[in-house]
């Protein structure tokens, strides 16, 4: 129960974020990506601000042995550099300019721009989907 | 240019950073969102798997929802086709590259994982490339 709650607020500091931060507006997510042309340099301070704490913060964590309520840390075991990674890391590019919404702030929307959202989240799952059957 | 970035910017990106630190430290677990999605609906979890992923997609918009409403302008009459190859890009991508903007890029990097650094570079370069073509297009 303790980590159900825990993801709970984990979940609302992310959301919180998303929205405070602007990574939920797509047309600030473009200007950001538009680096030859208008660029909007503002969505470099969330990318910064987040990986600064996460670099801190890692430091410390991974000196436990084990995770406060849990019994043991939970990462990718993999650490090779592979065709799956590069292909899926282009796609998602892609896709991330072509809309301005990544994961998170595409959810997000459902609740902004619903006009979109309702596009965007049910293409997002079939494309999520059809990765799943290229990675059984 | 530099002195009207917007400070809210980086108060969000320490709140994402935090959500991070905090999901690592009690729970052991990676807030990549593609990845917490992606095994909510595709994969046979236990109760405990199933409840702590859709908590944190629950917290994801009540989160958000919080701070509601925004104050940007919407975007309206956007290519419903560009919307939904959007999706699916991401989709196909986040899943078999393992993780977004997220995982690989706040949670990896955090890391120093070296796969989150190259996806990162990677996603990164495609998205630019990708906006510089839609914007040479005047799509």
């Amino acid at each position: 129960m303790n980590r159900v709650i825990i993801a709970l607020i984990s979940g609302m500091l992310f959301g919180a974020g998303l929205v405070l931060s602007e990574m939920v507006n797509p047309i600030k997510v473009q200007s950001f990506l538009d680096l030859f042309g208008n660029w909007d340099p503002s969505l470099a301070l969330v990318m910064g601000g987040a990986v600064a704490v996460t670099l801190i913060s890692s430091r410390f964590i991974l000196q436990r042995q084990t995770p406060i309520f849990a019994d043991r840390f939970y990462m990718a075991m993999t650490t090779n550099i592979d065709s799956r990674l590069v292909t899926g890391a282009i796609l998602f590019g892609i896709g991330w300019g072509l809309s301005g919404y990544c994961p998170g702030p595409g959810l997000v929307n459902a609740m902004i721009n619903p006009n979109e959202a309702i596009i965007f989240i049910p293409a997002l799952i079939i494309g999520g989907w059809i990765g799943q059957k290229f990675s059984a | 240019m530099l002195e009207n970035l917007p400070i809210e910017a980086l108060y969000g990106g320490i709140l994402i950073g935090l959500s991070a630190a905090l999901l690592l430290a009690f729970n052991g677990r990676i807030a990549g969102i593609s990845g917490i999605l992606y095994n909510l609906l595709f994969n046979n979890l236990g109760d405990y798997d199933r409840n702590w992923r859709l908590a944190f997609l629950i917290g994801l918009l009540v989160g958000g929802y919080a701070l509601l409403p925004v104050d940007f302008a919407l975007r309206e009459g956007y290519s419903g086709l560009l919307l939904a190859l959007s999706g699916l890009a991401v989709g196909i991508g986040t899943r078999i590259g393992n993780g977004c903007t997220s995982g690989h890029g706040v949670c990896g990097i955090g890391l120093l994982a070296g796969r989150s650094i190259v996806a990162t570079l990677i996603f990164m370069g495609a998205g630019i490339i990708t906006v510089t073509l839609l914007r040479i297009m005047s799509i």
